[in-house]
């Protein structure tokens, strides 16, 4: 691997991320077996360190290293900061005091991983959790990993894909660009990996700068859609409308939700996906979420696999380096 | 008090001159000058010789923050940094809003003797917003304010700006802006542009400054009053206060060694030490501070010396404080980013960082010529050494410089305020009389 910490999506070169994808799809077959570990990563300690509440995150990343047999550690610092208790630093020298080979950080700062893996307060490989909002690489992994599956070497095989990028494909996230970490890592991973994406946002939500993203952007969902092999819609709180960012819930659901209508416009192959937790009736219809297009919730099950593979090459790889 | 005789020095980068000081001033200034036999003699071959430094812009954290610096801490990085008068910003706590607070840290300043700390008063109290502070007393007062600021906050009521601007013309003061409209930058971290929107972190958009700087200009136009724009960061507001300066509206402006030298791009490492308000900005913004200050849009350079203690630092980016130390590395930035690319001569450096910051505070006694007559307030820098920036080599109590391991040229080999040695071979001096 040409990474030590996976930080950021644009840290994976294209073959860094194929290999990934195809780790994660010899990985999967873990799942479906009645005893579903591998002795992989024995001795291995893997924290889990998460500033900001996410059951979904911490127990995808929790399975994935149990199921390398790796030791977990969840250190739950919610609210950690200079102001109001142990500071990020010493946090950090208490993991490399107990010697964690690697850490998963989740943080409400964005940078807050960056900071984890290059102040030289811990030698573990930081792996990104989601930070603020800047960047959620694993996420970006899984999501590039189920559009494999389904978009690529002719639909979900049990090796669909393998070997394969994204190329040509045509992908289309939609909804709160400028506050997800989800749309950045996907924006940045999806190029690397050969797809053409469009961000669809009203232009409050799509950030200052955009235009020097790999990316295409639109404020029309609807002209969007015919082309797209896949659709993906962002979480919208709807607290952003206090600020302006659009008027009223329902005219955000209008505009920029997706229902059946719209839905029914896409091509046949393609598939609609929500990083998840949802607002049902807000980015998404209850329809579309629980259509057969619908892949959300195989999304959460390659959460599991592809983060074994990130655990898996990261410190496979710092094992092989070090009985050099 | 004794005599000092400086030999060879070049006055403002031009003629080679010894200069005579007796009794706190300059008494004699020429080649080849007798000095009595027990004179105090400095040789200054190849060093150039400045009037003492003035910046417009110190944050001392006394009142209230001792830990991060004290007046007399800050007074002595000020005169390892060639400084001879700071003003200290109104941002302690208590804030510098009433003549006792102001007189306190002036008397602080008199009492170290490193350099003279002429306080800023706070516009309004508690840096509230909402009503004046005593401006009347706290000019009236030992310390004879004259420059007001709410700095770290803006004072972006429109009326309020009005009457702060009008109300010091009885006494010749002036109002420091921070202009930074409070709205636009709610929890802003950075400069809001194409690397914001990469890096996750919320943008602090020029217009933010920009609309403050045109709005008080045009205010300062109306009423008739001086007005003074602290750490002038963008483009837009440089095109502006160049406006405003073509239409003899009476504005002043001052930039930060940092904007001159740093651009946005160093937030990438996510490492707090670059984190600053107002923001560092993009490469082109960096071009047009510097002509600006080249071509005198721009009048002064100010440090917004900002200490912070590690802890503040030593942390995520989101949580850390804004500001960076400045004293003990401006005038080698200036050289770095002015001098030496054929910007400014030393003569210029003179003033904008000596005669015009003393004219805008109106100081007396400093950002004086070095001629007969004239305060001994003097500053040699030899502008052929090069030093790699330590964090831990600094006056200050804190060290929070963006500029550690960097090398940058110029180094102040002496400062002297009043005829006496704050600083020589570059080391400060604790009893020299």
């Amino acid at each position: 691997m040409t990474f030590t910490h996976l930080l950021s999506a644009a840290d994976l070169s294209r073959e860094d991320a194929v290999r990934i994808l195809d780790t994660a799809e010899e990985l999967l077959s873990v799942a479906s077996r009645p005893i579903k570990k591998l002795p992989t990563l024995r001795g291995r300690t893997v924290v889990n360190l998460f500033f900001e509440d996410s059951t979904r995150t911490r127990i995808s990343f929790e399975a994935a290293a149990k199921r390398l047999s790796a030791d977990v550690i969840n250190f739950s610092a919610k609210g950690s900061s200079v102001s109001k208790g142990e500071s990020l630093k010493d946090t950090a020298l208490t993991l490399q005091a107990m010697g964690a080979d690697a850490v998963v950080v989740r943080h409400h700062h964005s940078g807050a991983p960056h900071r984890l893996a290059h102040a030289q307060w811990t030698q573990g490989a930081v792996v990104n959790a989601g930070d603020g909002t800047h960047e959620h690489p694993t996420q970006a992994l899984l999501d590039a990993f189920t559009m494999r599956r389904h978009l690529v070497g002719g639909g979900a095989g049990p090796l669909g894909g393998k070997g394969q990028s994204l190329e040509g494909k045509n992908i289309t996230i939609v909804g709160d660009v400028l506050h997800s970490r989800v749309a950045r890592s996907n924006a940045l991973l999806l190029d690397t990996l050969g797809a053409h994406v469009t961000l669809v946002a009203p232009p409050t939500l799509l950030p200052v700068g955009v235009d020097h993203w790999p990316v295409q952007t639109s404020y029309d969902l609807d002209a969007a859609m015919e082309k797209s092999d896949a659709v993906m819609m962002l979480r919208v709180q709807r607290e952003r409308m206090n600020a302006a960012f659009f008027p009223s819930a329902r005219e955000y659901s209008r505009r920029y939700g997706l229902d059946v209508a719209r839905m029914n416009r896409l091509p046949d192959h393609a598939i609609v996906m929500h990083p998840g937790p949802m607002n049902r009736g807000m980015e998404i219809n209850a329809d579309v979420a629980d259509s057969d297009r619908s892949v959300i919730v195989e999304q959460v099950t390659n959460g599991v696999a592809v983060r074994m593979a990130v655990l898996y090459l990261l410190l496979g790889g710092a094992a092989e380096e070090e009985n050099e | 008090m004794s005599t000092t005789v400086i030999r060879n020095a070049r006055l403002l980068d031009e003629d080679v001159v010894d200069l005579l000081i007796e009794d706190g001033a300059f008494t004699a200034v020429g080649t080849g000058l007798d000095a009595p036999a027990d004179a105090h003699e400095v040789d200054a071959t190849d060093l150039v010789a400045l009037p003492g430094l003035v910046d417009l812009h110190t944050h001392v954290r006394e009142p209230g923050r001792e830990d991060a610096e004290t007046v007399l801490t800050g007074s002595r990085a000020a005169a390892r940094g060639g400084f001879t008068c700071v003003h200290a910003m109104a941002n302690t706590d208590p804030v510098a809003d009433t003549a006792g607070v102001v007189e306190q840290v002036w008397r602080l300043g008199l009492e170290g003797g490193f350099c003279d700390v002429q306080p800023v008063g706070a516009v309004t109290v508690g840096l509230g917003g909402e009503r004046l502070a005593e401006l009347g007393a706290m000019a009236d007062s030992a310390a004879g304010v004259r420059v007001f600021s709410d700095d770290g906050k803006c004072v972006s009521d429109a009326v309020l700006m009005r009457r702060a601007l009008e109300y010091v013309k009885a006494f010749d003061g002036v109002i420091a802006q921070h202009a930074q409209e409070p709205r636009l930058t709610e929890g802003a971290q950075m400069n809001e542009g194409p690397l914001s929107g990469e890096l996750g972190l919320t943008g602090w958009p020029a217009v933010a400054e920009e609309a403050i700087v045109a709005r008080d200009v045009l205010l300062a136009e109306h009423v008739g009053s001086r007005l003074h724009v602290c750490h002038v960061s963008t483009r837009g507001s440089v095109e502006i206060i160049r406006w405003a300066k073509s239409r003899g509206i009476n504005v002043t402006a001052e930039v930060t060694p940092h904007h001159l030298l740093l651009s946005d791009e160093v937030v990438r490492s996510y490492d707090p030490i670059y984190k600053v308000n107002p923001p560092l900005r993009s490469a082109d913004d960096v071009q047009a501070v510097r002509e600006a200050l080249a071509d005198g849009t721009i009048d002064v350079v100010a440090t917004d010396h900002a200490p912070h203690p590690m802890e503040d630092k030593e942390c995520e980016w989101s949580a850390a404080a804004f500001g960076m130390l400045g004293l003990e590395t401006a005038l080698s930035v200036v050289q770095q980013t002015m001098v030496d690319p054929g910007l400014l001569t030393w003569a210029d450096v003179a003033g904008r960082m000596s005669y015009r910051p003393a004219e805008i505070g109106r100081v007396a006694g400093h950002g004086r010529p070095i001629a007969v007559g004239e305060p001994a307030n003097l500053a040699l820098v030899d502008p052929s050494a090069e030093r790699v920036v330590e964090a831990t080599d600094t006056a200050s109590l804190s060290r929070n410089t963006p500029y550690a391991g960097l090398t940058v040229p110029g180094r102040v080999v002496a400062t002297f305020l009043r005829g006496r040695a704050t600083v020589l071979d570059g080391e400060l001096q604790e009893v020299y009389a």
